[in-house]
């Protein structure tokens, strides 16, 4: 365990965006219609392909804050428009989804944008979707286990066989569209189950830790966990990737001047929901610093945490949460264009002139 | 934190429950310097990789067998599945309970639906042949390494420690003292209502003083 794991793991480092749909506001400050919310991320999509950035990625949302509840036809507008950006979920709350359909749309967007789907896997960490669908949340190990078991099946091809108790049995089945190359790169995303870990590895899937609070650093024994399955299952090295939330404006006063209230204000509600106490302007501080997990400030300040982080964990992809609800779409924006043009570069020339 | 002398004086610490949150106590306990067990729901073998790379030091073994060495239990399995558990697995034990009800997180639970009880109090009926005892449940299990500091350290956080009987709770505020926090008891399990989701010290990193003022604030509220 002593050798360090970073030299097993020579990918080539990429970096995404990720929403989860958060409505925006206009110019006066009044909050964007969901129709409109899901018009400008197809904006955001094709101007983050347009400054370079490796990846977009739609997280499965259901509530009135977060309406994308159907990232994937939002990913196919933005496949028309664009050349070169990965488009993926991030994530797909798999447990109460049919992966047989999850399949089918994202090998369907594959073939759309010519081999540029990717997917994240999720277990389910926001709840919307289990009452909505009829999925009883006690159920959730059972669920995701089987079906991240299927949707491995369903990776390498048709026919497939597969039996489990959550969904109907497949014998020989014949699933479309069929991939024309590689199957895409599919992503277990992980909160801090070790046993999401571990499947990760079992499966063949790539690993991306979220990191939502707290000392990013402390997620190291999970890469370590991740490699030392993959060897166990005598799997090839496969990438990790980081996702955490932030936002980046020219200096780092605007950057927290834009981004802390619409934080507070979304904390608030969550803190209600989850029964947890409100961030306090110290807490935030932390979280912003070096020992915490918000990426906030200029280009410079984001891209040395980005750096440091992904040396820590092993890690070669990071993506962005970015544009906090409540934003104003303009600083939005500008987030984007700064992510692709300084901080992404930035990034590289950091790590690049390391090794 | 501390730096124990002997390992044999302390208590053996038995996990049961191998997920987000049993290796991260686990972690913080053998740091402490206590002989530290764990399981899942079944086979050892399952969690073999987990123990070796997430819990150095500890041993994982059969839940059975896991409470019936231990000390010190501690319950970090989901609550949903605490309606199943076997009592008599951890009967005559000293039981941490650190699990959370929160009906929009966890879905409403039929047995945990009565507002006159907390949830541990809950737990202790069911087990009824060992001595809970309410703690760790209001700390971030992301947090609880990095958050320890020695004893006397100005930003020093307290953990609260309730229990209806005093050596059991006695017993769980050394081990809090020993990982890295100031332990603040509380005088019974029904006291320890105050610690749940929703209440003055969930989620929040308070130190003694604070954690102290949150809890008459509340009280004479
Ligand atoms: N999130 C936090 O920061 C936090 C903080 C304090 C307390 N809590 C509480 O901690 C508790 C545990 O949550 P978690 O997120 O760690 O759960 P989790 O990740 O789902 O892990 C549950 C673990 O319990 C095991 N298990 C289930 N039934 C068992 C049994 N009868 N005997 C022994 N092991 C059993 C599972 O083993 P298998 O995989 O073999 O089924 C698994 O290892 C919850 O009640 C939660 O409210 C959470």
């Amino acid at each position: 365990m002593n050798d360090s794991p970073s030299l097993r793991t020579g990918f080539p480092l990429t970096f995404g965006l990720d929403t989860f749909g958060d409505v925006h506001s206009d110019e006066n400050g009044t909050l964007n219609s969901h129709a409109q919310t899901v018009r400008n991320i197809v904006e955001q999509g094709v101007l983050a392909d347009s400054v370079g950035i490796d990846f977009f990625g739609i997280g499965e949302h259901h509530t009135y804050d977060y309406p994308l509840s159907a990232g994937d036809l939002v990913l196919s507008a933005i496949a028309a428009r664009t050349r070169d950006i990965h488009l993926g979920s991030a994530v797909t709350v798999l447990s109460s989804d049919d992966p047989v359909r999850v399949f089918q749309r994202y090998s369907t967007l594959n073939a759309l944008s010519s081999g540029r789907a990717e997917v994240i896997l999720g277990r389910g960490s926001s709840i919307d979707s289990f009452p909505l669908f009829g999925y009883d949340l006690s159920d959730y190990e059972v669920l995701f286990e089987e079906k991240s078991e299927l949707f491995a099946e369903l990776l390498k091809g048709s026919p497939v066989t597969w039996t489990g108790t959550t969904r109907a049995a497949l014998k020989d089945q014949d699933v479309v569209p069929h991939l024309e190359a590689e199957p895409f790169p599919t992503w277990i995303g992980v909160g801090g189950s070790p046993q999401s870990v571990v499947r990760a590895a079992r499966h063949g899937y790539n690993l991306i830790l979220a990191i939502i609070g707290g000392s990013p650093a402390r997620f190291q024994p999970f890469s370590n966990l991740y490699l030392e399955a993959l060897e166990h299952f005598e799997r090839p090295a496969q990438p990790i990737g980081v996702h955490s939330m932030g936002h980046v404006a020219a200096t780092d006063e605007q950057a927290q001047e834009e981004f802390w209230p619409r934080y507070l204000a979304v904390m608030k509600h969550v803190s209600k929901t989850r029964g947890f106490a409100i961030p306090t302007p110290e807490s935030f501080k932390h979280e912003i610093g070096p020992h915490g997990a918000i990426y906030v400030g200029s280009p410079e300040t984001v891209a040395r945490k980005i750096a440091a982080n992904l040396r820590v964990l092993h890690a070669s992809r990071f993506q962005l949460k970015f544009g906090m609800t409540g934003l104003a779409h303009t600083a939005v924006m500008n987030n984007i264009e700064l992510y692709g043009t300084k901080v992404i570069p930035l990034v590289r020339e950091i790590l690049g002139s390391e090794s | 934190m501390t730096s124990p002398t002997s390992t044999t004086t302390l208590p053996r610490i038995g996990i049961l429950g191998a997920g987000h949150v049993g290796p991260a106590i686990g972690r913080v306990a053998i740091k402490a310097g206590y002989p530290v067990s764990i399981a899942g729901s079944g086979d050892p073998a399952k969690i073999a990789l987990i123990t070796q790379i997430l819990v150095p030091g500890a041993k994982a073994d059969w839940p059975a067998q896991v409470a019936a060495e231990a000390d010190i239990v501690i319950l970090a399995i989901p609550l949903h599945k605490f309606s199943t558990f076997d009592p008599s697995l951890v009967a005559g034990k000293v039981v941490v309970d650190l699990m959370n009800y929160w009906a929009p997180i966890d879905g409403t639970q039929q047995l945990f639906e009565d507002p006159r009880y907390g949830s541990s109090e809950i737990v202790q009926r069911h087990l009824s042949g060992s001595r809970v005892v309410k703690s760790f449940n209001h700390a971030g299990y992301h947090e609880i390494e990095a958050d320890r500091r020695p004893a006397g350290a100005a930003d020093r956080l307290a953990l609260g420690v309730a229990g209806d009987d005093r050596e059991a709770v006695e017993l769980v505020a050394d081990l809090v003292e020993n990982i890295g926090y100031d332990a603040v008891l509380l005088d019974s399990l029904h006291d320890g209502r105050i610690l749940e989701p929703g209440g003055p010290v969930f989620g929040a990193s308070l130190n003694k003083e604070q954690f102290a003022q949150a809890l008459t604030e509340k009280t004479a509220a």
